[in-house]
Protein backbone atom coordinates (compact mmCIF):
# COMPACT_ATOMS: atom_id res chain seq x y z
CA UNK A 1 0.00 0.00 0.00
CA UNK A 2 2.81 2.16 0.62
CA UNK A 3 4.27 1.30 -1.75
CA UNK A 4 1.83 2.33 -4.41
CA UNK A 5 1.09 5.53 -2.75
CA UNK A 6 4.82 6.42 -3.35
CA UNK A 7 4.93 5.42 -7.10
CA UNK A 8 1.68 6.72 -7.36
CA UNK A 9 3.38 10.21 -5.75
CA UNK A 10 6.32 10.18 -7.82
CA UNK A 11 4.06 9.58 -10.88
CA UNK A 12 1.79 12.78 -10.33
CA UNK A 13 4.72 15.22 -9.27
CA UNK A 14 6.76 13.68 -12.68
CA UNK A 15 3.44 14.77 -14.84
CA UNK A 16 3.37 17.84 -13.15
CA UNK A 17 7.01 19.10 -13.86
CA UNK A 18 6.30 17.91 -17.78
CA UNK A 19 3.44 20.42 -17.71
CA UNK A 20 4.79 23.04 -16.59
CA UNK A 21 7.97 22.74 -18.49
CA UNK A 22 6.19 22.34 -21.94
CA UNK A 23 4.09 25.17 -20.50
CA UNK A 24 7.25 27.01 -20.45
CA UNK A 25 8.64 25.74 -23.85
CA UNK A 26 5.40 26.00 -25.62
CA UNK A 27 5.13 29.66 -24.84
CA UNK A 28 8.76 30.63 -25.11
CA UNK A 29 8.47 29.63 -28.84
CA UNK A 30 5.36 31.38 -30.00
CA UNK A 31 6.35 33.87 -32.68
CA UNK A 32 5.02 35.25 -35.82
CA UNK A 33 5.78 37.63 -38.55
CA UNK A 34 2.67 39.38 -39.62
CA UNK A 35 2.48 42.23 -42.14
CA UNK A 36 -0.20 45.06 -41.36
CA UNK A 37 -1.00 47.83 -44.57
CA UNK A 38 2.71 48.65 -44.51
CA UNK A 39 4.06 47.69 -41.05
CA UNK A 40 5.54 44.14 -40.46
CA UNK A 41 5.66 43.23 -36.60
CA UNK A 42 6.56 40.77 -34.49
CA UNK A 43 4.30 39.02 -32.10
CA UNK A 44 6.48 37.60 -28.98
CA UNK A 45 5.66 35.97 -25.62
CA UNK A 46 7.86 38.70 -24.43
CA UNK A 47 5.49 41.83 -25.29
CA UNK A 48 3.46 41.39 -22.76
CA UNK A 49 4.31 41.33 -19.10
CA UNK A 50 2.07 38.93 -18.13
CA UNK A 51 3.01 36.83 -20.35
CA UNK A 52 7.03 36.97 -19.27
CA UNK A 53 5.45 36.45 -15.74
CA UNK A 54 3.42 33.25 -16.81
CA UNK A 55 6.53 32.02 -18.03
CA UNK A 56 9.29 32.49 -15.12
CA UNK A 57 6.47 31.50 -12.70
CA UNK A 58 6.22 28.35 -14.76
CA UNK A 59 10.07 27.93 -14.89
CA UNK A 60 10.72 28.24 -11.50
CA UNK A 61 7.93 25.50 -10.49
CA UNK A 62 9.69 23.44 -13.11
CA UNK A 63 13.02 23.76 -10.96
CA UNK A 64 11.41 23.11 -7.86
CA UNK A 65 9.46 20.14 -9.29
CA UNK A 66 12.38 18.76 -10.84
CA UNK A 67 14.28 18.68 -7.37
CA UNK A 68 11.42 17.21 -5.26
CA UNK A 69 11.44 14.09 -7.87
CA UNK A 70 15.00 13.41 -6.53
CA UNK A 71 13.85 13.29 -2.34
CA UNK A 72 14.27 10.33 -0.91
CA UNK A 73 11.02 9.29 0.74
CA UNK A 74 11.98 8.82 4.11
CA UNK A 75 13.74 12.40 4.70
CA UNK A 76 12.46 15.58 6.89
CA UNK A 77 12.58 17.68 4.12
CA UNK A 78 9.03 16.50 3.36
CA UNK A 79 7.55 19.38 5.83
CA UNK A 80 8.77 21.59 3.09
CA UNK A 81 7.73 20.14 0.54
CA UNK A 82 4.37 20.79 1.75
CA UNK A 83 4.92 24.38 2.34
CA UNK A 84 6.47 24.99 -0.60
CA UNK A 85 3.76 23.16 -2.56
CA UNK A 86 1.55 25.49 -1.02
CA UNK A 87 3.69 28.33 -2.23
CA UNK A 88 3.88 27.35 -5.48
CA UNK A 89 0.26 26.11 -6.00
CA UNK A 90 -0.34 29.97 -5.43
CA UNK A 91 1.78 31.01 -7.89
CA UNK A 92 0.81 29.32 -10.10
CA UNK A 93 -3.32 30.00 -10.01
CA UNK A 94 -2.31 33.66 -9.84
CA UNK A 95 0.51 33.47 -13.20
CA UNK A 96 -2.48 31.89 -14.98
CA UNK A 97 -5.58 34.04 -14.21
CA UNK A 98 -3.18 37.26 -15.07
CA UNK A 99 -2.32 34.91 -18.33
CA UNK A 100 -5.86 34.46 -18.92
CA UNK A 101 -6.88 38.18 -18.59
CA UNK A 102 -4.50 39.56 -21.17
CA UNK A 103 -5.12 36.50 -23.50
CA UNK A 104 -8.46 37.25 -23.80
CA UNK A 105 -8.38 41.22 -24.24
CA UNK A 106 -5.79 39.85 -27.23
CA UNK A 107 -8.78 37.69 -28.62
CA UNK A 108 -11.99 39.52 -27.67
CA UNK A 109 -10.42 43.05 -27.58
CA UNK A 110 -11.76 45.69 -25.60
CA UNK A 111 -14.13 48.26 -27.61
CA UNK A 112 -14.16 50.86 -24.57
CA UNK A 113 -10.61 51.63 -24.54
CA UNK A 114 -9.82 51.18 -28.43
CA UNK A 115 -7.90 47.91 -28.06
CA UNK A 116 -8.61 45.93 -30.86
CA UNK A 117 -8.00 42.15 -31.22
CA UNK A 118 -5.11 40.83 -32.19
CA UNK A 119 -5.61 37.15 -33.01
CA UNK A 120 -6.87 37.53 -36.45
CA UNK A 121 -3.20 39.23 -38.09
CA UNK A 122 -1.14 36.73 -35.67
CA UNK A 123 -3.10 33.51 -35.46
CA UNK A 124 -0.34 30.87 -35.43
CA UNK A 125 0.85 32.97 -32.51
CA UNK A 126 -2.79 33.79 -30.86
CA UNK A 127 -3.18 29.11 -31.23
CA UNK A 128 0.30 28.67 -29.67
CA UNK A 129 -0.74 31.08 -26.63
CA UNK A 130 -3.25 29.15 -25.78
CA UNK A 131 -2.19 25.74 -25.94
CA UNK A 132 0.39 26.87 -23.63
CA UNK A 133 -2.40 28.19 -21.18
CA UNK A 134 -4.07 25.17 -21.36
CA UNK A 135 -1.52 23.25 -20.89
CA UNK A 136 -0.63 25.76 -17.64
CA UNK A 137 -4.11 25.59 -16.73
CA UNK A 138 -3.49 21.73 -16.09
CA UNK A 139 -0.45 22.15 -14.30
CA UNK A 140 -2.04 24.50 -12.02
CA UNK A 141 -5.12 21.26 -11.59
CA UNK A 142 -2.23 18.99 -10.43
CA UNK A 143 -0.32 21.18 -8.30
CA UNK A 144 -3.45 21.67 -6.28
CA UNK A 145 -3.52 17.57 -5.92
CA UNK A 146 -0.50 17.11 -5.00
CA UNK A 147 -0.73 20.01 -2.41
CA UNK A 148 -3.48 18.77 -0.98
CA UNK A 149 -2.24 15.19 -1.14
CA UNK A 150 1.22 16.20 0.75
CA UNK A 151 -0.85 18.21 3.35
CA UNK A 152 -2.70 14.96 4.00
CA UNK A 153 0.13 12.75 4.12
CA UNK A 154 2.60 14.59 6.17
CA UNK A 155 0.19 16.39 8.55
CA UNK A 156 -2.40 13.79 9.15
CA UNK A 157 -4.90 16.27 9.13
CA UNK A 158 -8.14 14.32 9.08
CA UNK A 159 -6.90 11.51 11.63
CA UNK A 160 -7.59 9.12 9.13
CA UNK A 161 -4.34 6.70 9.64
CA UNK A 162 -3.30 5.81 13.50
CA UNK A 163 0.04 5.78 14.28
CA UNK B 1 -11.06 19.55 20.85
CA UNK B 2 -8.14 17.90 22.93
CA UNK B 3 -7.19 21.16 24.80
CA UNK B 4 -9.49 22.76 27.62
CA UNK B 5 -9.81 26.37 27.85
CA UNK B 6 -7.08 28.26 28.99
CA UNK B 7 -4.70 25.70 28.50
CA UNK B 8 -1.31 26.65 27.10
CA UNK B 9 -0.08 26.55 23.61
CA UNK B 10 3.32 25.83 22.44
CA UNK B 11 4.13 28.76 19.86
CA UNK B 12 7.09 28.33 17.71
CA UNK B 13 8.70 31.53 18.32
CA UNK B 14 9.41 30.14 22.33
CA UNK B 15 6.80 32.24 23.68
CA UNK B 16 3.82 30.74 25.35
CA UNK B 17 0.62 32.18 24.29
CA UNK B 18 -3.08 30.92 25.64
CA UNK B 19 -5.85 29.71 23.52
CA UNK B 20 -7.61 32.39 24.25
CA UNK B 21 -5.64 34.85 23.08
CA UNK B 22 -4.61 33.00 19.76
CA UNK B 23 -8.00 32.92 18.94
CA UNK B 24 -8.51 36.66 19.61
CA UNK B 25 -5.39 36.99 17.11
CA UNK B 26 -7.00 35.00 14.56
CA UNK B 27 -10.19 36.94 14.91
CA UNK B 28 -8.88 40.16 14.70
CA UNK B 29 -6.80 39.28 11.32
CA UNK B 30 -10.40 37.92 9.90
CA UNK B 31 -12.18 40.68 10.29
CA UNK B 32 -9.10 42.59 8.52
CA UNK B 33 -9.11 40.87 6.06
CA UNK B 34 -12.90 40.78 5.91
CA UNK B 35 -12.80 45.27 5.68
CA UNK B 36 -9.45 44.87 3.10
CA UNK B 37 -11.87 42.11 1.10
CA UNK B 38 -14.77 44.46 1.07
CA UNK B 39 -13.19 47.85 0.62
CA UNK B 40 -12.01 46.34 -2.89
CA UNK B 41 -15.74 44.49 -4.25
CA UNK B 42 -16.99 47.74 -3.15
CA UNK B 43 -13.94 49.98 -4.69
CA UNK B 44 -14.28 48.51 -7.63
CA UNK B 45 -18.00 47.75 -8.11
CA UNK B 46 -18.68 51.53 -8.14
CA UNK B 47 -15.41 52.56 -10.05
CA UNK B 48 -16.93 54.58 -13.47
CA UNK B 49 -16.37 57.71 -15.10
CA UNK B 50 -17.65 59.24 -18.01
CA UNK B 51 -15.80 61.45 -20.34
CA UNK B 52 -16.53 63.33 -23.44
CA UNK B 53 -14.55 63.62 -26.17
CA UNK B 54 -14.27 66.10 -29.01
CA UNK B 55 -14.02 63.89 -32.26
CA UNK B 56 -14.55 65.89 -34.99
CA UNK B 57 -15.68 69.63 -35.81
CA UNK B 58 -18.05 70.03 -38.65
CA UNK B 59 -18.27 74.01 -39.71
CA UNK B 60 -18.56 75.42 -36.25
CA UNK B 61 -20.47 72.53 -34.30
CA UNK B 62 -17.60 70.04 -32.32
CA UNK B 63 -19.03 66.54 -32.48
CA UNK B 64 -19.02 65.11 -28.92
CA UNK B 65 -18.27 61.50 -28.29
CA UNK B 66 -19.60 60.36 -24.72
CA UNK B 67 -17.48 57.17 -23.42
CA UNK B 68 -18.28 55.38 -20.10
CA UNK B 69 -15.45 52.95 -18.58
CA UNK B 70 -16.67 50.84 -16.21
CA UNK B 71 -15.83 47.81 -13.95
CA UNK B 72 -18.05 45.02 -16.04
CA UNK B 73 -16.04 45.57 -19.69
CA UNK B 74 -13.23 44.18 -18.26
CA UNK B 75 -13.55 40.55 -17.61
CA UNK B 76 -10.45 40.21 -15.35
CA UNK B 77 -12.12 42.96 -12.95
CA UNK B 78 -15.32 41.17 -12.92
CA UNK B 79 -13.43 38.46 -11.61
CA UNK B 80 -11.39 40.51 -9.17
CA UNK B 81 -15.07 41.72 -7.33
CA UNK B 82 -16.06 38.29 -7.64
CA UNK B 83 -13.27 36.79 -5.92
CA UNK B 84 -12.98 39.36 -3.46
CA UNK B 85 -16.57 39.15 -3.00
CA UNK B 86 -16.23 35.60 -1.95
CA UNK B 87 -13.75 36.39 0.61
CA UNK B 88 -15.25 38.72 2.37
CA UNK B 89 -18.12 36.32 3.04
CA UNK B 90 -16.06 33.31 3.94
CA UNK B 91 -13.96 35.69 6.51
CA UNK B 92 -17.81 37.02 7.95
CA UNK B 93 -19.08 33.60 8.17
CA UNK B 94 -15.50 32.41 9.59
CA UNK B 95 -16.02 34.94 12.74
CA UNK B 96 -19.78 33.80 12.96
CA UNK B 97 -18.90 30.10 13.60
CA UNK B 98 -16.08 31.41 16.07
CA UNK B 99 -18.43 33.66 18.08
CA UNK B 100 -21.54 31.50 18.08
CA UNK B 101 -20.95 28.14 16.56
CA UNK B 102 -19.27 26.44 19.72
CA UNK B 103 -23.06 24.86 20.30
CA UNK B 104 -22.63 22.94 16.81
CA UNK B 105 -21.44 19.47 16.49
CA UNK B 106 -19.66 19.16 13.85
CA UNK B 107 -18.19 15.32 14.24
CA UNK B 108 -14.45 16.43 14.18
CA UNK B 109 -14.35 18.36 11.30
CA UNK B 110 -14.16 22.05 12.33
CA UNK B 111 -10.22 23.01 12.34
CA UNK B 112 -9.70 20.85 8.93
CA UNK B 113 -12.65 22.58 7.05
CA UNK B 114 -11.30 26.00 8.58
CA UNK B 115 -7.98 25.17 7.04
CA UNK B 116 -8.68 24.07 3.51
CA UNK B 117 -11.51 26.13 3.42
CA UNK B 118 -9.02 29.29 3.70
CA UNK B 119 -6.29 27.91 1.58
CA UNK B 120 -8.78 27.98 -1.05
CA UNK B 121 -9.76 30.99 -0.66
CA UNK B 122 -6.43 32.20 -0.16
CA UNK B 123 -5.42 30.98 -4.24
CA UNK B 124 -9.02 32.41 -5.10
CA UNK B 125 -8.01 36.66 -4.53
CA UNK B 126 -4.26 36.01 -4.89
CA UNK B 127 -6.16 34.74 -8.42
CA UNK B 128 -8.15 37.16 -8.98
CA UNK B 129 -5.70 40.33 -7.62
CA UNK B 130 -3.40 39.17 -10.03
CA UNK B 131 -5.08 39.12 -12.79
CA UNK B 132 -6.50 42.75 -11.65
CA UNK B 133 -3.20 44.18 -11.78
CA UNK B 134 -1.99 43.22 -15.00
CA UNK B 135 -4.54 44.36 -16.68
CA UNK B 136 -4.62 47.67 -15.02
CA UNK B 137 -0.86 47.67 -15.78
CA UNK B 138 -2.11 47.44 -19.69
CA UNK B 139 -4.35 50.21 -19.06
CA UNK B 140 -1.55 51.92 -17.67
CA UNK B 141 1.25 51.65 -20.25
CA UNK B 142 -0.39 50.58 -22.85
CA UNK B 143 1.23 47.78 -25.52
CA UNK B 144 2.94 49.12 -28.02
CA UNK B 145 3.72 45.46 -29.84
CA UNK B 146 -0.15 45.56 -30.16
CA UNK B 147 -1.12 48.66 -31.07
CA UNK B 148 -3.26 49.42 -27.75
CA UNK B 149 -3.19 52.92 -26.41
CA UNK B 150 -2.87 53.19 -22.44
CA UNK B 151 -6.03 54.71 -21.26
CA UNK B 152 -5.31 56.01 -17.50
CA UNK B 153 -4.62 59.37 -19.32
CA UNK B 154 -8.01 59.48 -20.29
CA UNK B 155 -9.62 58.19 -17.31
CA UNK B 156 -7.28 59.31 -14.35
CA UNK B 157 -10.08 58.74 -11.53
CA UNK B 158 -11.06 55.11 -12.85
CA UNK B 159 -7.53 54.24 -12.96
CA UNK B 160 -7.04 55.90 -9.78
CA UNK B 161 -9.68 53.93 -7.81
CA UNK B 162 -9.05 50.97 -9.08
CA UNK B 163 -5.01 51.22 -7.84
CA UNK B 164 -7.27 51.33 -4.91
CA UNK B 165 -9.05 48.40 -5.25
CA UNK B 166 -6.08 46.58 -5.84
CA UNK B 167 -4.27 47.83 -3.13
CA UNK B 168 -6.74 46.94 -0.84
CA UNK B 169 -7.18 43.16 -2.37
CA UNK B 170 -3.14 42.83 -1.95
CA UNK B 171 -3.70 43.58 1.52
CA UNK B 172 -6.31 41.31 1.95
CA UNK B 173 -4.40 38.72 0.04
CA UNK B 174 -1.45 39.10 2.62
CA UNK B 175 -4.01 38.62 5.24
CA UNK B 176 -5.18 35.60 4.43
CA UNK B 177 -1.79 34.47 3.94
CA UNK B 178 -1.09 35.16 7.87
CA UNK B 179 -4.59 32.88 8.52
CA UNK B 180 -3.92 30.05 6.29
CA UNK B 181 -0.89 29.87 8.31
CA UNK B 182 -2.29 30.39 11.55
CA UNK B 183 -5.15 27.94 10.67
CA UNK B 184 -2.87 25.07 9.97
CA UNK B 185 -0.76 25.73 12.80
CA UNK B 186 -3.75 25.15 14.99
CA UNK B 187 -4.62 21.94 13.28
CA UNK B 188 -0.93 20.87 13.58
CA UNK B 189 -0.63 21.92 17.47
CA UNK B 190 -4.27 19.84 18.31
CA UNK B 191 -3.48 16.99 16.00
CA UNK B 192 -0.22 16.52 17.79
CA UNK B 193 -1.73 17.18 21.31
CA UNK B 194 -4.30 14.22 20.81
CA UNK B 195 -2.09 11.43 19.90
CA UNK B 196 2.11 10.69 20.63
CA UNK B 197 2.90 11.13 17.04
CA UNK B 198 6.44 11.90 15.56
CA UNK B 199 4.48 14.28 12.88
CA UNK B 200 5.74 17.91 14.94
CA UNK B 201 6.31 19.94 12.26
CA UNK B 202 7.19 22.50 14.45
CA UNK B 203 9.67 22.29 17.80
CA UNK B 204 7.62 22.59 20.61
CA UNK B 205 9.97 24.25 23.17
CA UNK B 206 8.44 22.54 26.76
Amino acid sequence: MAETKRIFTFLLRFIAFCTTLSAVIIMISSRQRATVLVFSFEAKYSDTPAFKYFVIVNAIVSIYGFLVLFLPSKSLLWRLVVALDAVFTILLTSSISAALAIAYVGEKGNPIAGWLPICDQVTKYCNQVKGALIVGFISVVLYMLLFLYSLHTVLNPLLLEKS
Amino acid sequence: MALQSGEKLPMFIGHVWSKQKSRWTLMGLRLLAFLAAAAATLVMVLNKQTKTFVVATIGTTPVNLTLTAKFHHTPAFVFFAIANGLVSIHNLVMIMVDLLGSKFDYKGFQLPMIASLDMLNLALVSGGANAAAFMAELGKNGNSHARWDKICDKFGAYCDRGAGALIASFLALALMLVISFLSILNLKLVNSSSHNSHNNIIALPN
